[in-house]
């Protein structure tokens, strides 16, 4: 099914010299005059190799190791197309297992033995921290880690690094004000990945910026969770001791093993709050697919993640009538047939969207240099994401906002009231509504020019 | 007080899973003086294969079976193909080979199951019983859970002190020469031995699943405390598992509630350390010595 | 005898300068940076390798929870990096093989009195409980992201073009070579003799005037100072140092190396560091080239590591230096069969 990258050389050569002729005789007015060069490290006349390290196994392995594969079978749908100025991507993504001393051995195969052009959309904020400080001390541009740590909006120290979702401290801000507009009164609690876990500090940073102010009753001690097995055994205490504070919305930090975890226990106690959940561990396929089957017996209906509350910053996708989720719909079956259709998915194919705009404007020849300038001048509306990114020469986040939406029964997710608001990561920041529109994907599914 | 009951059932229930794990240490160690590190895989391996029947429409309990089943027979197979070699090998040999197997376990479940994280279902509500108007802290599922490994503890007490076949077993483990020349089959019953250690093994992974839920490494942090309790309690002890892994469960849950979730582990290897520096063979270590 | 001693150690001294001049030909005129870092890491795990096999292999105690210890000696280098940035590396080294080797006092002290599974239980709880203080107190170990570490920039004179791939592979191969020529001497030591007894009759070492328990914790302490050493070149090898780094993933994986290698050889030591080092490089392109479906092929590598483990061990039960070496004895035995070349053989290590 897959295009053939790495088998067989000529027949691949053969397809892009014939792909690069039919581009040049499709679109005359594109600057080709020149040929195409090996301008930079990973990049030849017919391919640019790129290269990620993500936990295919192990314990963060169920959810995030479809990332990668998913982010594959977009470029091999753009290879096959023609690649991008008629080069071929080659994707080479290697497996962690969430260990940074695996992430740090990994990346020095990927920089010094497999050559690549970038690091794209590595996966994690303590494995990629074991490796951020060289990538940008060797100059390899990378791009989009996937994470939201706000560590990687650090122009001065990484200048190559950039991140890509909304980070923790933006997400918890908006999830936050919705909670301060909509549960007034209220008492409130937070459950956290942690403690000292940048996921759950920066969250809970940006929800108690916003919570603070006494227009809710605010929980002053997070409970946190462990990620482990064990951990996960001890979560019905956390959530009982929220239930005795008389929490009435929680706001969790959590992956979505853990949510589901969370939900389950807060039912095992007769206890029914609301649940506010970071877009991290809400993708409504993957918790349905844990929460149902009868996780909890005969009593409760499956449908427990119905009226969660979370919030989006790609179109849902749930959301198949939204012309970007229907492409990635049709890519995913097509060059991913394996993969179920959830938000890992949706994640993979829309990051690897973005890297394509990042090539594609980093000219016809690129170069480490280029692409890094492409990223922070190019101010691209046109993304897949739901509000703009916020790449400039002074800032290194993604996108800058997100939607607030609410899980139905069947597991699609509405859009609340407020739509998409935008905001950034400093405490003084004010959040703001975007005003801009939905853009929607090329026809031919490929980045313009 | 109230959250203390709740921790204390939370303790006892999760003790009890890490229970029926450190008696299939104990049941192992007793045959063969050999610590399985992948029992835990093993269960995983076999809840996934009972939420297969489940999921073809097969009832619960029949899944339930099957997991049990499948323990038997792959813990016999290892035992009888992969243990064998090494035993009478110096014994860090059989512990490697039991990490190979826990790895290769957790590599070919998602290749067989998928790699996502699934439900597994109780059979039973695990939802708090209430009573009139008062919760009482406690499901039917935590109910099942605790006595379905009383119910395993007894039915070993039963096999070991008062059949001929749990006689034999005993034997072929304690003295194998001995029990050899009165002509017990010793290969047969430490084969036995790992087979019932398995089952026990499934029994902890069907009845941790419907919490935790099901993905290829979701027995590693049980089989650590599971281990820590049998060696609380002492590895040639039942009873001693149990009770040193409820404690455990214990442990583990106040520390997660009064102190704080990450430092549970720690309160967990205090607890070891403290009970190794008074009892160094465990809780209800026999009188000798014994050699590695 | 002190001229046999003498002797051995001018041998071992001659072996172990041929062996550096080697090293240092490879690192500076053959191998590539990537070669070179994987080289850092074999020495890194070698070295640490090698403190296991004196504990495990020559003095009979289990660790399955070395990489606590080495999880020690890193945070002492970056934590006192982030307060003293400019030291020379020589005092990172020491103050790490200082406080693991303390630890290892405390852990020897409290194992002495364990045998067996029990003395592997305790030591496996330590390998989970250790990585939560850091985590827990992120004052001063940075909480669950850990400590950046900066890897030491090759001096001047050596050029700007010098990698730091292989300054870091210089310095880590000069200290590998150096705790193999001290361990070395060490194992033929009447202290080694002495590990030696303790580990194969403790009722006979007693009754020859051994103090057991004091031996013993002798060879926790010598053995932890080299995780330290291991773990401080390990936080420079990798560049931070976080919780997540020490899982009870490497505690295994040492103990797996020393197995495989060859339990009671520093040989083996070499030889098992090499293969966890390399097996992932070999094995993890598979992933993304092969042609199959992502479940599958995500997790080829984990499943050939497992297999690997299990054939070794039934192939090589003696490990890969043992197999090596009955292999190599039982082709010379054949050859010099009449000159009864059998006493000069290194004595098979009884395994416990």
């Amino acid at each position: 099914m897959r295009p053939e990258i790495n088998r067989s050389r000529t027949g691949a050569m053969a397809a892009v010299a014939a792909a690069a002729g039919l581009l040049s005789a499709a679109c005359g007015s594109s600057s080709t005059s020149t040929a195409n060069t090996a301008s930079a490290p990973g990049v030849t006349a017919t391919t640019v190799t790129i290269g990620s390290t993500q936990p295919l196994t192990g314990p963060a392995a169920p959810g995030y190791s479809e990332i990668a594969p998913a982010a594959k079978a977009y470029f091999d749908y753009v290879n096959a197309k023609g690649g991008v100025n008629g080069r071929k991507i080659v994707y080479t993504y290697l497996d962690d297992g969430y260990n940074p001393t695996t992430t740090a051995a990994q990346t020095r195969k990927l920089v010094l033995q497999d050559n690549v052009f970038a690091i794209f959309g590595a996966l994690g904020t303590p494995t990629h921290l074991a490796v951020v400080n060289y990538l940008n001390s060797e100059k390899v541009p990378d791009l989009f880690v996937a994470s939201g740590c706000n560590c990687w909006n650090s122009v001065s120290q990484y200048p190559e690094t950039f991140g890509w979702q909304p980070n923790y401290t933006i997400e918890g801000k908006i999830l936050g004000q919705y909670i301060a507009k909509n549960f007034p009164g209220k008492t409130v609690g937070i459950f956290a990945q942690g403690p000292n876990d940048e996921f759950g500090t920066d969250g809970i940073l940006g929800v108690t910026d916003e919570l603070s102010g006494g227009v809710v009753n605010l929980l002053p001690t997070p409970q946190y969770y462990t990620p482990t097995s064990a951990g996960a055994m001890a979560v019905g205490g956390a959530i009982a001791k929220l239930q005795a504070a008389g929490a009435q919305v929680i706001v969790s930090f959590s992956v979505p093993l853990f949510t589901a975890v969370a939900e389950a226990s807060a039912a095992g106690l007769n206890y029914h709050p609301t649940f506010v959940v970071s877009n991290v561990g809400s993708d409504p396929a993957t918790l349905s697919s844990i929460l149902t089957g009868g996780a909890l017996g005969t009593k409760l209906p499956a449908a427990l993640i119905t009226g969660m509350i979370t919030d989006s910053y790609l179109p849902p996708v749930t959301d198949t009538a939204n012309p970007w989720i229907a492409l990635f719909q049709t890519i995913a079956k097509q060059y991913a047939p394996t993969l179920p259709w959830d938000g890992n998915v949706g994640y993979g194919i829309a990051e690897a969207y973005t890297f394509v705009q990042a090539l594609k404007a980093a000219g016809q020849n690129p170069t480490r240099a280029s692409i890094v300038a492409a990223v922070q001048n190019s101010h691209w509306t046109d993304g897949p994401g739901l509000t703009p990114y916020a790449f400039s020469a002074t800032n290194h986040n993604g996108f800058t906002g997100a939607e607030m939406v609410q899980i139905g029964a069947d597991g699609t997710l509405t859009a609340l009231s407020g739509g998409v608001q935008v905001t950034d990561d400093t405490t003084s920041g004010a959040i703001t509504p975007y005003s801009g529109t939905a853009s929607t994907p090329p026809t031919s599914g490929i980045p313009s020019d | 007080m109230h959250l203390f009951i709740i921790y204390t059932v939370l303790g006892l229930t999760n003790g009890m899973v890490y229970a029926a794990v450190a008696l299939a240490l104990v049941m192992i160690w007793r045959a063969t003086r050999i610590i399985n590190y992948s029992q835990g895989a093993m269960a995983m391996f076999t809840t996934y294969l009972a939420l297969i029947v489940i999921r073809h429409g097969a009832p619960y309990w029949v899944g339930f079976i099957v997991a049990l089943a499948a323990g038997m027979v792959i813990g016999s197979i290892t035992e009888r193909v992969l243990v064998r070699p090494v035993e009478g090998r110096p014994p860090l040999n059989a512990v490697i080979l039991s990490l190979g197997v826990l790895i290769v376990l957790e590599a070919v479940a998602p290749m067989l199951f998928g790699g996502q994280t699934q439900s597994f279902p109780a059979p039973v509500s695990n939802i708090d019983i209430i009573a009139g108007t008062t919760a009482l802290d406690i499901s039917p599922f935590d109910l099942l859970t605790i006595g379905a490994v009383l119910v395993a503890m007894l039915l070993l007490f039963v096999l070991f002190q008062r059949t001929t076949l749990g006689l034999r077993m005993r034997a072929a483990a304690f003295n194998p020469e001995i029990a050899r020349i009165l002509g017990i089959r010793v290969g047969r019953m430490l084969t036995l031995g790992w087979g019932i250690a398995a089952i026990l093994g499934s029994l902890a992974g069907v009845l941790v699943a419907p919490s935790i839920f099901l993905y290829p490494n979701n027995m590693d942090e049980v089989l650590v405390f599971g281990f820590t309790g049998a060696i609380i309690g002492g590895l040639d002890s039942p009873v001693g598992a149990v009770v040193g892994a409820v404690g455990v469960g214990l442990v583990l849950s106040y520390v997660s509630g009064y102190i704080g979730a990450d430092l549970a582990p720690l309160g967990g290897f205090v607890i070891l350390i403290a009970v190794l520096m008074i009892r160094p063979q465990g809780l209800f270590a026999f009188g000798r010595q014994r050699q590695i | 005898m002190s001229a046999m001693r003498r002797s051995t150690l001018l041998r071992h001294g001659l072996f172990f300068i041929a062996t550096a001049l080697v090293l240092l030909a490879l690192t500076s005129y053959v191998f590539d940076a990537f070669t070179n870092y994987n080289v850092t890491e074999v020495a890194v795990f070698a070295i640490a390798a090698a403190g296991l096999t004196l504990l495990t292999g020559i003095s009979g105690q289990v660790s399955l929870g070395h990489g606590a210890l080495m999880m020690i000696g890193a945070y002492t280098t970056s934590v006192l990096l982030t307060h003293y940035p400019d030291a020379p590396l020589i005092l990172m080294l020491v103050g790490s093989i200082t406080t693991s080797a303390l630890t290892g006092a405390i852990v020897g002290i409290a194992g002495a009195r364990l045998r067996g599974p029990y003395l592997a239980g305790a030591t496996l709880a330590l390998a989970v409980a250790l990585p939560q203080v850091p985590t827990h107190f992120a004052a001063l170990f940075g909480g669950n992201q850990g400590l950046p570490v900066t890897d030491p920039s090759p001096p001047a004179f050596l050029g700007g073009n010098f990698s730091p791939e292989q300054w870091l592979a210089w310095i880590t191969l000069a200290a590998g070579v150096l705790t193999f020529f001290v361990l070395a001497n060490l194992v033929r030591s009447s202290l080694g003799q002495r590990f030696r007894m303790v580990r194969d009759n403790e009722v006979a070492a007693r009754l020859s005037g051994v103090d057991v328990a004091r031996t013993q914790v002798l060879a926790y302490i010598i053995s932890a100072a080299c995780a330290g050493l291991a773990g401080s070149l390990f936080a420079y090898w990798a560049t931070i140092t976080s919780p997540t780094g020490f899982t009870l993933n490497l505690s295994l994986s040492l103990l797996t190396a020393v197995v495989i290698g060859g339990l009671g050889s520093l040989s083996g030591a070499v030889i098992g560091s090499f293969i966890l080092v390399y097996l992932p490089v070999w094995t993890s392109g598979f992933a993304s080239s092969l042609n199959l479906s992502s479940n599958v092929a995500n997790n080829v590598p984990l499943a050939i590591y497992g297999i690997v483990l299990i054939v070794a061990i039934l192939v090589f039960p003696r490990g890969i230096a043992g197999g090596v070496g009955s292999i190599v004895r039982g082709a010379a035995r054949m050859v010099h069969s009449s000159r009864h070349r059998r006493a000069l053989s290194a004595p098979e290590t009884p395994l416990h």
